[in-house]
């Protein structure tokens, strides 16, 4: 591994002059490197960030890798970090063409990574620094505990994917209230009624009470209200200020709950298990939003790499060649989802329509296609408008807003069903669906959503820890639940209920004689319990 | 400061990956602490020109989740996916085999990425690892032979002017047919071979040409017991038993193996695929008779005894509500008359007694297993079996 020539970072700082005067917005210093192929192998399960932890796991997934590249080899032309500065890997011997290609690829990422709101949490510090700093207190508590860390690790791991990552969102873009009026009304809101549960009469009592007090004494009206309330009663305050630090953390992810609840975590013996918790918390929640902005972030970059290639100066001459790499990123598959190229297509999309003044009301009223067609207000302002959506959609809504049915039918798309021809003994790929419905909901059927598993304290009546999963009409992989309930059940240190739903038996008569294709789906509740490392199920 | 002070690591992280050895090492060590095996080791291979197979052995691990699963759609229809380009809702775009066809050109036609292949060519793998490692038997090579689309490359055309070797005897014939015709041969019992004319069409040759080659093949008959009472670990060990000896046929058959699913509970019926058989369940009563009885009316309906050396194997958990066998053992004399083998794996429930299951009784009274233990042959074990213990279940089973 090492950094590009002179020769080459020179085009990188040309490429990053023409980016931003196109618009696009990134920090001033990166850093580009030469890495091989087999450099690329290695880098790979750690999400190409060099100082992430090592864990065994990786090493399995680097010798797969390995295996793989003997049969399969390929080249892959870029990788970038969103770390500060950027760091971004490449394969040597391109040509000066071909890099400025990538370079703009490149740009259009971090511009991506540094101005998408959804990454606002990444923004304030290096993660290959935190994650050196990771790698070492790991490598230390390794030496420490040997074989028990990597446990540790494996089960903090298989939760890293229910990390509360829109919760810790929500706590940058939360807004400042004036703390002043919240003591009043959690007493009203909240102490009284929930906690004291007073009846009806004794809380317009209160109320007049308060509007007395304020009547009677003006700005020290709040003040003798509350002094009776504290002699009344004493533990008002510390309450108070126990669902005042409540509210301000917002709720806690299974992660966190079982860092601050687990007895077996909090013994004194075990506390460092909690930092390596922490460690693969944080580094989930900063891997987030790339799972969330794939599409939209690889159209984003492929749009820029044509855009501003097509007209740089110092590439005059080299548009076959270009043309050819350019569509064999971008290209659309008969069969196959591309991400780069519907990400690309529809911000081109979007340019347009924006243009034409087609993101309005007015045109979206209109149903007679030939006016579709022919409507162009001439608004201009398409790029600011792109520049927009950059910056504050994932892809979720990003498809959901887009994929309309005028770009499902510009670029001839449509929904590949399978099935199976039983006298042919052949699966056959036909045409499903041309909607623009059904595109968006297979895109999005596509996306990255893990289920939301909730701790329900109520039900684990202090016995268990309780995990409630709201079902949204899909059930859980079944052969994953066992591993992973015993890794919560060993970090929490006691049995561990998983409330899920899942296809249940059909009505008796149907189990009888099964039907060639079965006719409805009955979903039902169960409840796995994991105790002693043994699984069981049972039907609610 | 002491950061500073500290020396740099000796070499980058790339060399200190573990080795493969290293991995199953700390694999073993956590069955010790309580934990489950997470690495297996896996084959990647690459189908190559000329039936030439390049394979790679790597491990594989999976990291598990509480992640979500396809939403079950109707059975005969999944997945969705992206497509562009031209054709009419409806209209059919491509199509795939569900299982990869035989012979073919070359002995192995490039398959797709399908997933029946993937099974297929690990399962060879593991049956050549299951006839070498754990020394499992060859099979006797029976009779019965049938024709299959399978070509080899022979000289045995004939072909007149031309070609790679002279056919002396059919060469002989043609001359003198032609010497007779002009008439320098006069005198039948004294021809002078130096007198004879020979005309450049009378050589015939043999030419290389594509031939039929003719192979012994396999079906084999998988019979799972689905009923109530089988659910948890009994299918477990009756199915990691059935892939074994599927792969190890597949093995020895060089490929040549066809499957039949069959799986009863009061009724028999037949399943599409491996996938299937493995994971339905229901919670019907037992009745062995049933799926015996359609393994006979398969094998008489599409006339397979002829073509096929056809085995048959059957696990469950030895619950039959026929108790006595009164209506089994016929069905299972009438199998015996054509099968080559006929395995039954019993797998015990742990909280019955031992040896005390329906099916092994009815068996064992019948006199079947002494009487024909070339034919018929049973395996009884826990629920809870080993790996290992499976496998020398296999052995019983077809050595």
């Amino acid at each position: 591994m090492q950094l590009i020539d002179q020769h080459t970072k020179k085009i990188m700082e040309g490429c990053k002059e023409r980016a931003r005067e196109a618009g696009l917005r990134f920090s001033d210093e990166t850093l580009e490197y030469i890495v091989t192929n087999r450099d690329m192998l290695e880098l790979h399960p750690k999400v190409m960030i060099p100082t992430l932890y090592d864990y065994w796991v990786h090493d399995v997934e680097v010798l797969k890798e390995k295996g793989k590249y003997e049969l399969y080899p390929h080249n892959p032309y870029e990788t970038v970090i969103n770390t500060r500065p950027p760091i971004s890997f490449y394969n040597d011997n391109n040509p000066d063409w071909l890099n400025v290609m990538i370079f703009y690829h490149v740009l259009a990422h971090i511009d991506f990574f540094q101005n998408n709101l959804y990454y606002r949490h990444t923004w304030d510090y290096d993660l290959t620094g935190k994650a050196l700093a990771d790698k070492r207190l790991i490598a230390r508590l390794r030496s420490e505990h040997g074989r028990r860390l990597d446990y540790v690790i494996e089960f903090a791991r298989s939760i890293d994917n229910l990390v509360g990552y829109y919760g810790e969102l929500s706590t940058l873009f939360r807004e400042e209230t004036p703390p002043l009026p919240l003591r009043l009304d959690y007493y009203f809101d909240v102490f009284l009624q929930r906690v004291k549960k007073v009846k009806t009469a004794g809380y317009v009592q209160e109320i007049e009470r308060y509007n007395r007090c304020m009547r009677d004494f003006g700005d020290l009206g709040e003040e003798t209200f509350f002094a009776e309330v504290m002699a009344r009663h004493p533990e008002f305050e510390a309450l108070y200020l126990k669902s005042r630090s409540e509210e301000r953390r917002g709720r806690p992810d299974l992660m966190q709950f079982i860092m601050e609840h687990s007895p077996f975590l909090n013994r004194e013996e075990n506390r460092w298990m909690k930092s390596v918790l922490e460690v693969i918390r944080s580094t989930s929640v900063y891997f987030q939003p790339q799972m969330r902005t794939k599409i939209m972030n690889e159209g984003w970059a492929s749009y820029w790499h044509e855009k501003l290639f097509l007209t740089d100066d110092r590439i005059r001459g080299r548009e076959v060649d270009f043309a050819r790499v350019h569509s064999g990123v971008t290209c659309l598959h008969r069969v196959g989802l591309n991400p780069y190229a519907i990400g690309m297509r529809l911000f081109q999309h979007i340019e347009e329509q924006a243009d034409k003044g087609r993101i309005s009301l007015e045109f979206q009223q209109l149903a007679d296609s030939h006016a579709r067609q022919e409507f162009d207000r001439g608004t201009r302002g398409g790029t600011a408008f792109i520049f927009a959506i950059r910056e504050n959609l994932c892809d979720f809504s990003f498809i959901n807003t887009f994929v309309d049915q005028d770009f499902v039918n510009r670029h001839k798309l449509f929904v590949v069903g399978r099935r199976l021809n039983r006298e042919r003994m052949t699966w056959q790929y036909y045409v499903k669906s041309r909607t623009a419905e059904a595109y968006r909901a297979m895109l999005t059927d596509s996306l990255y959503h893990p289920p939301v598993i909730v701790v329900d304290e109520a039900k684990g009546e202090g016995k268990y820890l309780y995990l409630d999963h709201r079902f949204e009409g899909k059930p859980l992989v079944k052969d994953f639940i066992g591993n992973t309930l015993m890794g919560i059940e060993y970090l929490w240190g006691g049995p561990v209920k998983l409330e899920t739903s899942e296809v249940g038996l059909p009505p008796p008569d149907e189990a009888v004689n099964p039907p060639e294709r079965q006719q409805k789906i009955h979903w039902r509740r169960y409840v796995y319990t994991m105790e002693d490392r043994k699984l069981s199920r049972t039907l609610l | 400061m002491e950061l500073q002070a500290m020396a740099q690591p000796q070499a980058s992280h790339t060399t200190r990956i573990r080795s493969l050895d290293e991995l199953l090492e700390r694999d073993r060590l956590r069955e010790e602490d309580g934990f489950p095996r997470k690495i297996r080791i896996g084959k990647l291979i690459k189908p190559g020109a000329g039936g030439k197979e390049k394979i790679v052995v790597v491990p594989t691990t999976v990291e598990e989740k509480l992640i979500h699963d396809r939403a079950p759609e109707e059975t005969e229809e999944d997945e969705s996916m992206g497509g562009t380009g031209d054709g009419d809702e409806g209209e059919i775009i491509g199509e795939q085999p569900v299982r990869p066809q035989q012979g073919g050109e070359s002995g192995t036609a490039g398959h797709g990425e399908g997933e029946g292949h993937e099974l297929e060519s690990t399962a060879y793998d593991l049956g050549r690892i299951l006839t070498e490692r754990f020394d499992l038997p060859n099979l006797k090579e029976k009779g019965k032979k049938s024709s299959l689309s399978h070509y080899s490359y022979d000289l045995t055309d004939r072909n007149r002017g031309f070609g790679q070797i002279l056919e002396k005897k059919q060469t002989l014939r043609r001359i003198l047919e032609t010497n007779i015709a002009l008439g320098t041969v006069t005198d039948m019992a004294e021809i002078d071979p130096t007198r004879l004319v020979i005309s450049p069409r009378d050589r015939v040759y043999r030419i290389l040409s594509r031939e039929l080659e003719y192979e012994s093949q396999a079906l084999v008959f998988f019979i799972r017991d689905y009923s109530g009472s089988m659910e948890g670990k009994a299918t477990e060990v009756i199915c990691s038993q059935h892939v074994l000896i599927y792969s190890w046929l597949l093995y020895q058959f060089a490929r040549q193996v066809e499957t039949r699913f069959i799986l009863h509970d009061n009724d028999a019926r037949e399943v599409p695929d491996f996938y299937t058989y493995y994971n339905l369940r229901v919670a019907g009563g037992t009745r062995v008779a049933a799926a015996y009885r359609m393994v006979s009316e398969i094998v008489e309906k599409e006339s397979l005894a002829r073509d096929y050396n056809i085995y048959v194997f059957h696990g469950t958990d030895g619950d039959d509500w026929d108790t006595n066998g009164e209506e089994t053992i016929p069905e299972l004399r009438r199998m015996l008359a054509y099968a080559n083998r006929v395995g039954v794996t019993i797998a015990e429930h742990t909280y019955g007694s031992s040896g005390n299951t329906e099916v092994e009784r009815y068996l064992k009274r019948s006199g079947l297993l002494e009487e024909k233990p070339e034919l018929l042959r049973m395996d009884v074990m826990g629920e809870d079996a080993e790996e290992t213990r499976v496998i020398e279940g296999i052995r019983r089973l077809i050595s």
